[in-house]
């Protein structure tokens, strides 16, 4: 098992053992997410999912007060990601940041690659043309889980 | 499009009922999806409503088990709120009266 990426040091910050080949990928996926965020591509569809699900009319109202809001919440973290890339440490309020990118990006990756809950119960098939795409599906899994990890601590 | 009406109408309402219809709280609920793991919506649950991590476990799992779990209740306004806070953090939520 591959050493942690993500985790709460001795003294309470959070460490980020990131080598440099997975911080040139995490440093590209911000940028490559927002320029998506700026079209109405379908595998957004998950970032903005519909509150009332039998009344087109009230969802209509939530969506138009709410989507800026959501989006707004999403571009600042990815902000953040691309600000704190090349740390080694970060505090709690910009590990919320990555986590809440690191979910934006499997949200989007997942819908993608239209994963199911089985995607993981098998390893990819090399010859998958979406091999390394399910590959990166994986690792951002895997990153998200140590965030969590870390963040639960702190919780009451 | 509505017709003109001359005069008030007086339109009875079933006794009571109709009332307890409004009164009726606003439910949260929490569906299942393939890409949400198991630990980020248990964190996410205690996050935003500070359930135990017991209390929070078992709300995750009758989501992944059962496709579903009404998460929290009130009015309209709050359901709507709770529902804009789980968006926010990618959870697949609606809301309606129960």
């Amino acid at each position: 098992m591959s050493p942690r990426r993500i985790r709460r040091e001795r003294d309470g910050s959070i460490g980020l053992h990131l080598p440099a080949e997975e911080r040139e990928v995490l440093r590209a996926l911000p940028r490559q997410l927002r320029e998506l965020l700026g079209t109405d591509d379908p595998t957004l569809v998950r970032l903005f999912p519909p509150a009332y699900a039998d009344d087109a009319e009230a969802d209509d109202e939530y969506a138009g007060m709410m989507r800026g809001e959501l989006l707004e919440g999403r571009l600042a973290a990815l902000r953040i990601v691309e600000a704190t890339v090349d740390a080694e440490r970060l505090d709690d309020e910009q590990l919320h940041a990555w986590l809440d990118a690191l979910e934006s990006l499997r949200l989007v990756l997942g819908t993608q690659l239209d994963v199911t809950e089985e995607t993981y119960a098998h390893d990819p098939d090399p010859a998958d043309p979406l091999a390394p795409a399910l590959a990166l599906y994986g690792y951002l899994s895997w990153l998200q889980e140590q965030a969590v990890e870390a963040l639960s601590a702190g919780l009451p | 499009m509505s017709q003109t009406i001359e005069a008030p109408v007086e339109v009875r309402l079933p006794g009571g009922d109709e009332q307890r219809q409004d009164d009726r709280p606003w439910i949260v609920i929490v569906w299942n999806d393939p890409i949400n793991l198991m630990s980020y919506v248990t964190f996410v649950l205690r996050k935003l409503f500070g359930y135990s991590e017991a209390e929070a476990t078992k709300l995750m799992l009758q989501v992944h088990n059962e496709g579903k779990a009404v998460v929290s209740s009130g009015t309209r306004e709050k359901a709507e709120f709770d529902v804009a806070r789980l968006h926010g953090h990618g959870l697949w939520a609606t809301l309606r009266q129960d």
